[in-house]
């Protein structure tokens, strides 16, 4: 994480931007990846999880954030995890409310929530330095992020797995489903395959930059 | 489901639902600890005696809160001795060994975050096993643990000295080598009981 100890930030887009892509949890930090590869074998699903784990994410941020004057420095974790344990008990309950469906899809992962370290990461990092706007956006954008890659992962494997789109069925009945896809291994395989794919950019984009400034030197 | 032989009990949790590669709890340690074969035992034997402690921190817990019809405060309570199971643990291998201390950096402290252990604890409630059972539980999450750590360890030490495409090194050829594995655990299916 770039920012030095102790300095506000001040707020702009790239507060938001950030999570999104550059420090993306899951395909540059490589945070959280137990729910990520667990419960992205529907769309549905994904999106459910990304949800819930922006809420939890932006209300214990926050919380951290307005108390972080008050927390002492050597029980700090301690109170990180009991504050986003209360969230993630809320979320639990919540989901049990709105939909059985999704809550038995879902399982054990909504309670796991406690232990994902894109969490925690985000209030030992950021969130107890930082005034709360920018905590706010900074987590928002951090959501967004995990649910962005949630859902590519959700998507690609149920449209890989199952042949469907949000249970809409995609192509035609003679589809032969890749059903490994949906199953553990597909998770691990799909997960590879977007590094994969990152890589390739990020280094296509060095050696872009690699050949412009060569050439600059050779114009001069 | 009481009726459950201890055998079994060990067994789905060890290989037919192995923690890492079945049910995809403790990915983070299973990616970053991997890297040598002797890091990875030692973090696996730290992870399975936290299971062990935990686990029958959380037989007793749930017991209480059932008694005091408390049960909304479970996850807190878990997490809250997870976390003192592994400062526990961190003083006592920061005490007898500095070096593995060292060596296993910041993915000790992380332990508290493994969800593998949490994950453990709400599946022995979920699954109303008793304190036996529990425990055997405990052991067999910690035996796959390990097992996964160890197996993914002696393939990294091997890819360490291939040619890979610049492309696809670090983390995206792990997850291809945890495919592989994962595809690998699952000719294990239908051994024991089936679900999770």
């Amino acid at each position: 994480m770039a920012e030095l100890p102790n300095q506000q930030e001040s707020l702009s887009l790239d507060t938001f931007v950030r999570g999104l892509w550059e420090e993306n949890p899951v395909f540059v930090m490589l945070l959280g990846m137990c729910p990520v590869l667990a419960v992205t074998n529907t769309t549905v699903n994904a999106i459910a999880m990304g949800l819930a784990t922006t809420f939890v994410l932006v209300c214990s941020s926050l919380l951290v954030s307005l108390l972080r004057n008050w927390i002492p420095k050597q029980v700090r974790i301690a109170s990180y995890i009991v504050i986003i344990a209360t969230f993630v008990t809320i979320v639990d309950y919540a989901i049990q409310a709105i939909s059985l469906e999704l809550y038995a899809a879902l399982g054990a992962f909504i309670q796991l929530i406690v232990a994902n370290c894109v969490i925690l990461g985000r209030a030992e990092a950021y969130a107890s330095k930082q005034r709360l706007h920018t905590t706010l956006i900074n987590s928002l954008g951090m959501g967004a992020g995990f649910t962005l890659a949630l859902l590519s992962l959700g998507t690609v494997r149920e449209v890989l797995g199952s042949g469907t789109i949000l249970g809409i069925p995609l192509f035609g009945a003679d589809f032969q489903p890749w059903v490994v896809m949906i199953l553990p291994p597909g998770g691990f395989f799909v997960l590879g395959a977007w590094l994969l794919l990152f890589n390739w950019l990020r280094l296509r984009k060095e050696r872009r930059l690699q050949a412009a400034a060569a050439e600059s030197a050779y114009a001069r | 489901m009481h009726a459950e032989p201890l055998s079994l009990i060990f067994l789905n949790a060890a290989v037919v639902n192995n923690f890492v590669l079945a049910l995809f709890l403790g990915i983070c340690p299973f990616l970053g600890v991997s890297a040598k074969k002797e890091t990875a035992w030692n973090m696996g034997l730290a992870t399975m005696f936290v299971m062990l402690v935990s686990s029958a921190a959380a037989y007793g817990i749930n017991w209480v809160l059932g008694e005091l019809q408390l049960e909304f405060l479970r996850l807190i309570c878990y997490i809250a001795v997870i976390a003192s199971a592994v400062q526990l643990v961190e003083m006592f291998v920061k005490r007898f060994s500095p070096a593995l201390f060292r060596s296993l950096g910041i993915f000790l402290p992380l332990i508290t975050t493994n969800c593998a252990i949490l994950g453990l604890a709400l599946f022995q409630t979920a699954k109303e096993y008793d304190f036996v059972q529990s425990l055997v539980y405990a052991v067999g999450a910690g035996t796959g643990f390990t097992l996964a750590l160890m197996l993914m360890a002696g393939l990294r030490e091997k890819l360490a000295l291939a040619r890979v495409p610049r492309v696809s090194e670090g983390a995206a050829m792990s997850l291809m080598l945890a495919g592989l594995l994962s595809l690998a655990f699952m000719g294990f299916a239908g051994l024991g009981g089936s679900h999770g």
